[in-house]
């Protein structure tokens, strides 16, 4: 039991995903004003001051827009269901619905999500590398 | 300072897959076109701003004076994602308004051919040979179909549908009234790339490029061109009464950038920029949105339409549905919006679709437009967006002279 099978190293598909201890996003947030940006920062869009902090973000929300992508650049996999998630701490968040036909008929605008990760690819030194995605939520 | 700013001639080439004619054939078909109808010669001019997307470091402002005159005046090459046309307009407009010029040329011009979708970068079919870090989100692979699309239609898409959250009467059935709207306005514009008219089941029916868009509802590359002479209302009044009367005046400008909102990294907002643009043109030009008599609004996709009546105050707060449901947006509804077919029908040319869509109001104004003419057009305002993001709103009134 206690000896898993994690030796496989891992690598968050994007700076802002944690791993540990349990999936969860990072926000840079800025000290003056409170703004959360997902990217690395020169300084604040909102106020302009240049000192943030990292603050984790909730990992359940509500899907706020969606679109079912047909359409996309070669080698991207279609068709997917692009979701823009409003978090209950009030962060916006843009990644794939998982777990659901993509089809309208399938997806109500307001739902409760929450995030989940997977694996999206293993490079030539065998680390994986996770991806993250929201899912419907209970309730 | 100057006190007004006119425009006093203005044209554009048809927007179409123009295979054997290169960008300098388009720009200076539309310069000597805006030239000509405004009576007017290269010699007159004091400046030129150029717009071109995909050229932008090509100097095309430069290269259009070689083919139609090099008289050694400024030149302004301005690239301002799909406001760049627009943006050329803006800078004639200020180089007027500061004094400096009494006459200046804008000129917007793309050649794009078939390029197909843009936005959203590829997808690597294999994950690169060992992941490491890159660029601001600190990305190991394309993120492209992983965290959602940054494709234009899925964009735009997504904006309509967040509009949907917020107006349950909002949905296909209206997105997809616009494009019939605006497939249906083209048939009378011989400028158009296309000129077919499709049922709105038709448009339902085609094939799905990002939901609720269908292809029918996105506009289509191409090319072509578009021009504007500007002129000081001194410089005006020192030409002929014919002249005077098919100036239209150019009663507002504004560009905008995007403030800051939150949410704005995952999902563009293209609703407050262009309420700002839409809210100081109003005020610049002493109008309200009950005065126009048309609007050429920014239709990249049929979901952008619907959210731009609310946005320019065309429709009642949140009534967006209602006002295409209403039928007010088609040219013999209330407000007619993209009699010339739009974005979605008459095509988008990039760098050539914010002076295009000025040359169309002037049309109307002038009682030029033809067949498609609103009838007693006098006041009427064209609007772009591009994103990154930037808006442009100009408001055209009828000469009183």
């Amino acid at each position: 039991m206690a000896t898993e099978q994690t030796l496989t190293a891992r690598v968050p598909l994007v700076a802002y995903l944690a791993l540990e201890p349990e999936p969860h996003l990072m926000a840079q947030q800025c000290r003056a004003c409170g703004a959360r940006f997902f990217d690395r920062r020169n300084g604040c869009g909102s106020c302009g001051r240049p000192s943030f902090e990292p603050v984790p973000v909730a990992g359940t929300g509500h899907l706020r827009a969606f679109s079912i992508v047909h359409r996309a650049a070669p080698g991207v996999a279609v068709p997917f269901v692009s979701a823009i998630v409003e978090t209950v701490d009030g962060a916006t968040v843009r990644a794939n619905l998982l777990d659901v036909p993509p089809e309208p008929a399938a997806i109500r605008l307001g739902m409760a999500v929450r995030l989940v990760t997977y694996p999206a690819g293993t490079d030539s030194e065998g680390t994986e590398c996770v991806a993250f995605g929201f899912a419907p939520a209970e309730n | 300072m100057s006190d007004s700013v006119w425009i006093l001639g203005a044209s554009m080439t048809r927007f179409a897959r123009h295979a054997d004619r290169d960008l300098l054939d388009l720009a200076s078909e539309a310069a000597l076109g805006a030239l000509e109808d405004g009576g007017v010669s290269v010699q007159d001019l004091d400046v030129l701003a150029c717009g071109s997307l995909f050229a932008a470091n090509a100097g095309v402002g430069q290269q259009l004076l070689g083919q139609i005159g090099q008289t050694g005046i400024s030149v302004y090459n301005v690239a301002n994602a799909c406001a760049t046309g627009a943006t050329a307009v803006r800078v004639g407009v200020m180089a007027i308004r500061s004094g400096e010029a009494s006459m200046a040329l804008a000129v917007g011009a793309e050649k794009m051919g078939k390029m197909g979708l843009l936005g959203g970068s590829r997808g690597p079919a294999e994950p690169p040979k060992v992941f490491e870090p890159e660029g601001r989100f600190g990305s190991v692979r394309s993120v492209e179909g992983i965290l959602g699309t940054k494709t234009m239609p899925g964009v735009f898409a997504q904006a309509g549908m967040r509009y949907a959250h917020d107006h349950p009467d909002v949905g296909f059935e209206q997105f997809a009234k616009v494009a019939h709207k605006n497939h249906q306005h083209s048939t009378l514009n011989p400028l158009a790339q296309y000129r077919k008219e499709f049922s709105l089941d038709e448009i339902k029916a085609s094939p799905m490029v990002a939901y609720p868009n269908t292809l029918l509802m996105c506009c289509p590359t191409g090319d072509g061109a578009a021009a504007a002479v500007l002129v000081s209302g001194e410089r005006l009044r020192t030409l002929s009464a014919d002249q005077r009367r098919r100036a239209v005046k150019l009663s507002a400008s504004v560009l905008t950038s995007d403030p800051y909102v939150e949410g704005g990294q995952a999902q563009p907002d293209v609703n407050t920029l262009t309420r700002n643009a839409a809210c100081a043109a109003y005020e610049q030009a002493g109008v309200a949105p009950e005065d126009l008599d048309l609007v050429e609004l920014h239709d990249c996709f049929a979901s952008a339409e619907l959210l731009h009546y609310d946005n320019l105050g065309l429709c009642a707060p949140g009534g967006a549905g209602d006002f295409i449901d209403s039928g007010a947006p088609y040219r013999h509804g209330a407000l007619p919006v993209n009699v010339s077919g739009g974005l979605i029908s008459k095509g988008h040319p990039i760098g050539a679709t914010g002076v295009a869509n000025i040359y169309e109001v002037a049309a109307h104004l002038r009682g030029e437009a033809g067949e498609r003419q609103i009838p007693d057009a006098r006041v009427g305002l064209a609007h772009v967006i591009g994103l990154g993001s930037s808006c442009c709103v100009h408001i055209l009134e009828r000469s009183a002279a």
